[in-house]
């Protein structure tokens, strides 16, 4: 990890010296353990700012949207490479605008996991070698990262990114084992009446801040359905079928396009896993149409072109 | 979204899809008459009604 950071400061310092980026995006160290921040170095003497290590689970390219600067530098890893692309063929950047630094990743530390084992406040967090030490005022314990990431990061089968002009390190091995869609299937196999319940319950918590939503970056309408109110399009209240609506309606507006980052999960205060309704049609998409969002820059999206072969039965 | 949405929990054969043309208006009594069956069928749906809201 430590060497990933010096090759990403080493080449966010070379892009600027040489006027090949504006600036570069990137994450510096937060005020508290387990929080990077995204930042933007814009001076070639302030990418010693840049850091890289198991808490870098926002996505960047929620920062590119409509960007004006000729050119930007990135840091990427698998899932933002994959929303880059979902990007430029949304047209909300060009890709001769991006120099993309890629990192190939080995999953990112989830903090409610480590907050929740913890048993105190936590002072600092050390990783090295597959383990996580985490620093309390009393005392010090140590987890394997992989019982500690992200639930996203443990089923994710792209770790490496899918577009690059630089690398910093060799890619990493990806998973096979692992299926990404246990718990869609598990959902899918109940009855109505307890499909029903179970979002009432995964919802119930749900306060309304839309961070899910602000942490997204394929959620970058200038106004978002659910801030209109010329027309409504929908109820503001806290009622569980005003709740469902928002939940339901925002992942569909990712249909196609999501690529199961996390940032959404991420994001929420009360963590609930808002990812069960995204993921449901990222298989759908791969199912009916053979389709992962953000894989490749010369596939229109499965959602965004016609096939007389595309499945209808639903139609009568 | 029909699979999302019976994925949330609606009842299959609650909704119904269907593409007519202004010209077909025998289709159109013939998927109508289909459909009120059917959702007759399941019952009224209780899943969409606000209850009061709960402060007093």
């Amino acid at each position: 990890m430590i060497a990933y950071t010096e090759k990403i400061r080493e080449t966010a310092q070379r892009l600027l010296k040489q006027c090949q980026v504006e600036m570069v995006i990137g994450f510096r160290a937060g005020s508290m353990p387990m929080m990077n921040e995204p930042c933007f170095i814009r001076k070639p003497e302030d990418a010693g700012q840049l850091v890289w290590d198991s808490n870098c689970g926002i996505n960047l390219a929620n920062y590119l949207t409509d960007r004006k600067e000729g050119k930007i530098g990135i840091v990427a890893k698998g899932c933002d490479s994959r929303n880059i692309v979902t990007h430029i063929l949304e047209n909300k950047i060009k890709r001769e605008q991006l120099v993309i630094i890629g990192v190939p990743c080995q999953g990112m530390i989830d903090k409610r996991r480590i907050t929740r084992k913890a048993p105190g406040e936590i002072l600092e967090v050390i990783e090295a070698d597959g383990q996580v030490t985490v620093k309390t005022a009393t005392d010090a314990q140590t987890y394997a990262k992989a019982d500690v990431m992200q639930s996203n990061c443990m089923v994710c089968k792209h770790r490496n990114p899918v577009v690059h002009d630089e690398m910093v390190a060799d890619p990493v091995p990806e998973q096979t084992d692992v299926d990404p869609y246990e718990d869609v299937k598990a959902i899918e196999a109940m009855t109505s009446e307890e499909k029903w319940k179970y979002f009432d319950e995964l919802l119930a918590p749900c306060i309304r801040c839309y961070a899910c939503r602000n942490a997204c970056p394929l959620c970058y309408c200038p106004t978002c359905f659910v801030d209109e109110a010329k027309p409504q399009w929908m109820g503001k209240s806290q009622d569980p079928m005003d709740v469902r609506t928002f939940h339901f309606l925002r992942a569909y507006h990712c249909a196609g396009r999501c690529t199961d980052c996390g940032a959404c999960e991420r994001a929420c205060p009360v963590g609930i896993n808002m990812r069960t309704l995204t993921k449901k049609l990222n298989k759908d998409c791969l199912d009916l149409y053979g389709w992962e969002a953000g894989l490749s820059l010369d596939s229109r999206p499965a959602l965004d072109i016609y096939n007389p072969n595309d499945p209808n039965e639903f139609i009568k | 979204m029909k699979n999302l949405l019976e994925h949330m929990g609606i009842e299959e054969g609650r909704l119904h899809f269907s593409w007519i043309s202004s010209a077909e208006s025998t289709k159109f009594v013939k998927v109508v008459s289909e459909i009120s069956e059917k959702v007759k069928a399941i019952g009224p749906n209780q899943h969409f009604v606000k209850q009061e809201a709960k402060v007093a």
